[in-house]
């Protein structure tokens, strides 16, 4: 353990970790924009650059580790003006696209922006800034549109396609101007870039539908694919699923997702969906209430069951349904029919 | 899992996805974890390039995990018994074994060592075709490991001897002692959400909730009071029996809940035969399936975010589903739906919540009585938690194995059912792809997937292609004993000479019209990893 100071308070804090980490733990808020709790520090935006007695120039917080007997200051005059530098900066080329963005709501630039008042600069600056976001250009995947023009080069997606989902696909290129794409066949669609992305960069190309934060509703469940049970929260508008992403403090996945688990919710609204009962009688096959069909399908089981014996109906129940689902199936089976025959495709 | 249950005392997973960190060296075998459980694949990427974990993949295919292993043994499909007693021979010869773990904690071990005897390297390396002197590289790393986890999958238990392969690698991780702690175990990676739930809920003909055989007359009585009527002692039938059962004439009728075996069963033929000849078939789906195009009365039942419940997944962990939308169309939940036949049927079920059914669940299955939705607000608990205050299972057999001991099974190498010969000259191994699930009912509708993967498609080795004027791409016939279907060429190094591979996502180019039905004596798991076939050119 060390102990040093930071705003004044004294602080007791584990050997290795940053300033930042320290900073966070105890309540003391530094702005980041480049720093991700589960990727290795990037150092990319300096944002979260704090003063530290015995240095002349401010150190980024995010890669500094503590020291014992630190004195650190994080909200001095002089760093709160090199902060609205640092966003100034980015925002001469940064299109202040909100209206149309994706991101609008959840974005860290604007949140940033709002909180260190540049209101007044954009409208001093209102002729040389950029208002719209130049074209999507083609990405490493079609689940994907990057708009180079909204990239903050935080590089949060380089790290997370080469930390998290360990391929590597992207860089910055060499001079620091865009995201490459440098190995497109390497990308596996997971969307790991997607969902660290702190601006309108990268945005999903899946939904047809799109809703802003306060108008969707957020519900957790657990992946409908694998058996590895990952925990997505499913973003829900009106009656459809429109996106996916995933909690990075909860397990098994910590937020992370393959291409099925982020990209693959159209099924749940798809037009195809049976939508009915249906019957067929004499060949044909038609639509039925409930009620027709319950009655049928009770008749019919009924009817089997007396001129054979129990053991002439068998079911299949489901590595697709709930617990719950399958409980009520086999204990209907046993309880209700008279017979073991049930099974489901567990083998396959 | 019949194979776990009866060296271990239990089928499920051994440990969790989260300690499996800790292991030093994991033997994958048979599971292309990197495609088909692609978040665990990136955790094993990670652990190999920043922890320096050994992996070392045993599978037929050069597939994309083989990049971070230490080792590759491409063995011949259908030989793992081979490879894995061999194994077991070297670590016995060379004193690596844990020889106080063995005499305290397994039985078996005087049979075991009879047959494993005969099984020497060279041996191996006959029969499997990996090289002698790998086969003792990775039974030394495995067994000199503090801490060495084995993983595996459908390339396991999809064979006509299964749950022998199963056994075999049950034998090894008794035999050096890496069970019951952090970073050990065998771990059977599932395929499906929910089979460990299914399972666990007495989805299976032999057992009631909870792995309670229906021949246990104490289980029965159990039941009996607790469902308050009497129950059949007599096991029932597996899916591959029931379609035997229907083609004899003895089922009558069958009830699919969100299945879809026309897609996903071996020797489709013959299970299109068997629908056919049914007086009932009740279909309850999401889609119009190809198996509802057989069905009498097709029922539209909720998706998963449309549902209240719970998903059990691989590593045990009861986890909560929630309802996010309203039912589309009249769909219905599948709970409702069969509760509304039971009273129909005289035998009310009165559930009104899942919630209620889940209380019901853990009066019935005693690993999950100590679960309830309340404490799986926000994780999940790995069963078994017998009571309230438990905090779940993540390791099994820490301290002592389920069973009481380990049980070393001695098993014997005997060739697939099915061997390539001079007109079915290629082994075909099925599997999945990446970017598809299952039958494809819910992938094909992505715009994700279909554009990476709009098409059947078999992967053929260069030589092979080459000799058969096959460029990639092309449009090839492969044809089985059973059955003939058309899949794009991809020509690719993955595969060896010899072997081809292709998968069962779509319905235009069935892959299981190919399959035997050749099936595990016990397990009754088809034999879907090894078929011989020839490749034509159209």
């Amino acid at each position: 353990m060390v102990r040093l100071w930071i705003d004044g308070k004294e602080i007791e804090a584990e050997e290795g970790k940053t300033i930042l980490e320290v900073a966070r733990e105890n309540g003391i808020y530094i702005p980041t924009l480049c720093y991700h709790e589960k990727l290795s520090p990037i150092g990319a935006c300096r944002l979260c650059i704090v003063e530290i007695e015995g240095y002349d120039e401010p150190q980024p917080a995010c890669m500094q580790p503590v020291q014992e007997g630190m004195v650190v200051r994080t909200n001095t005059e002089r760093l709160y003006q090199m902060r609205r530098d640092i966003l100034r900066v980015l925002l001469k080329d940064h299109p202040l696209d909100c209206p149309v963005c994706d991101k609008a709501g959840e974005c860290r630039l604007q949140d940033l922006v709002y909180e260190f008042g540049l209101d007044s600069l954009i409208i001093e600056d209102a002729e040389s800034l950029p208002m719209l976001a130049r074209r999507p250009v083609s990405y490493a995947t079609v689940a994907i549109k990057y708009y180079p023009s909204r990239c903050v080069l935080c590089q949060r997606c380089v790290y997370a396609c080469r930390e998290v989902a360990q391929r590597g696909v992207l860089a910055l290129n060499k001079d620091h101007k865009v995201i490459e794409v440098v190995y497109p066949e390497r990308c596996i669609s997971c969307g790991e870039c997607l969902a660290v992305c702190p601006v309108g960069a990268l945005t999903q190309n899946v939904s047809p539908v799109r809703a802003r934060p306060w108008q969707r509703k957020q519900v957790r469940t657990v992946c409908p694919y694998c058996g590895l049970g990952c925990v997505v929260d499913l973003h829900v508008f009106e009656d459809r699923v429109i996106g996916v992403s995933a909690d990075e403090s909860v397990p098994p996945n910590y937020g992370t997702l393959c291409v099925k688990g982020r990209f693959g919710f159209e099924f749940i609204n798809s037009e195809e969906r049976l939508g009915k009962p249906l019957i067929r009688t004499d060949g044909f096959i038609k639509g039925a209430s409930w009620d027709e069909a319950l009655d049928y399908v009770a008749s019919r089981l009924r009817e089997i069951k007396e001129r054979y014996g129990p053991s002439a109906i068998a079911g299949l129940c489901s590595a697709r349904c709930t617990n719950e689902d399958n409980y009520v199936f086999q204990k209907f089976m046993r309880a209700v029919i008279g017979t073991n025959n049930v099974d489901h495709c567990a083998r396959l | 899992m019949a194979g776990l249950a009866t060296t271990l005392g239990s089928g499920a997973m051994t440990n969790s996805l989260g300690d499996l960190e800790e292991a030093e060296v994991v033997l994958v075998f048979g599971s292309n974890t990197t495609e088909n459980h692609p978040v665990f694949g990136m955790k094993l990427r990670r652990m190999a390039r920043t922890k320096g974990t050994k992996i070392v993949v045993v599978d037929p295919r050069r597939i994309d995990l083989v990049e971070e292993a230490v080792l590759h043994l491409p063995l011949r499909p259908g030989t793992d018994i081979a490879l894995i007693n061999a194994m077991a021979n070297v670590i016995v010869k060379e004193g690596l074994y844990d020889k106080a773990f063995v005499s305290d904690n397994t039985e078996g071990f005087e049979e075991f060592l009879k047959v494993i005897e005969r099984y020497t390297p060279e041996e191996a390396e006959r029969i499997t075709g990996v090289k002698a002197e790998d086969i003792v590289r990775v039974a030394r790393l495995y067994a000199r490991a503090e801490r060495a986890a084995i993983l595996y999958c459908m390339g396991i238990t999809q064979h006509a001897k299964g749950t022998d392969n199963v056994m075999a690698l049950s034998n090894l991780a008794l035999l050096c002692g890496h069970i019951g702690k952090p970073g050990t175990g065998i771990n059977p990676l599932r395929g499906q959400n929910n089979v460990q739930g299914a399972c666990d809920m007495g989805g299976l003909p032999n057992v009631f909730p909870g792995y309670q055989r229906v021949n246990d007359p104490e289980a029965r009585k159990k039941f009996e009071s607790l469902w308050g009527v009497k129950l059949p002692s007599e096991p029932g039938l597996t899916l591959g029996e029931m379609m035997e059962a229907i083609l004899e004439g003895k089922v009558k009728a069958l009830y699919i809940m969100g299945e879809n075996p026309l897609l996903s069963d071996p020797n489709l033929h013959h299970v299109e035969e068997a629908l056919s000849k049914l007086e009932l078939l009740v279909v309850q789906d999401i889609f119009f399936t190809d198996t509802a195009r057989f069905a009498h009365v097709v029922l539209p039942s909720c998706a998963f975010a449309e549902k209240d419940g719970t998903f059990t997944n691989t590593e045990r962990r009861v986890q909560r589903v929630r309802k996010a939308l309203e039912p589309k169309g009249e769909a219905k939940e599948d709970w409702w739906i069969i509760s509304e036949l039971s009273k129909r049927l005289g035998y009310p079920m009165d559930y009104s919540s899942a919630e209620e059914i889940f209380e019901e669940i853990r009066k019935a299955t005693p690993q999950y009585a100590g679960i309830t939705y309340r404490r799986i607000e926000r994780e999940g608990i790995h069963w078994p938690c017998p009571s309230e205050d438990h905090p779940g299972t993540p390791i099994l057999h820490a301290g002592k194995i389920a069973r009481g001991k380990g049980l070393l099974v001695p098993v014997e190498y005997r060739p697939p059912q099915e061997t390539p010969d001079s007109n079915y000259p290629f082994a075909l191994i099925t599997g999945r792809n990446y970017y598809h699930y299952h039958t494809g009912t819910m992938t094909r509708r992505s715009k994700v997937s279909s554009h990476y993967v709009p098409e059947p498609f078999v992967e053929i080795n260069p030589a092979d292609a080459q000799e058969l004027g096959i460029a990639d791409g092309d449009l090839v016939r492969i044809v089985s004993r059973r059955g003939q279907i058309e899949a794009r060429a991809k020509v690719s190094e993955r595969v060896k000479k010899g072997e081809v591979f292709s998968t069962f996502h779509f319905s235009e180019a069935r892959v299981n019209l190919l399959t035997t039905d050749q099936m595990d004596p016990v397990a009754k798991i088809p034999e879907l990893k090894v078929t011989a076939v020839r490749i034509e050119k159209i």
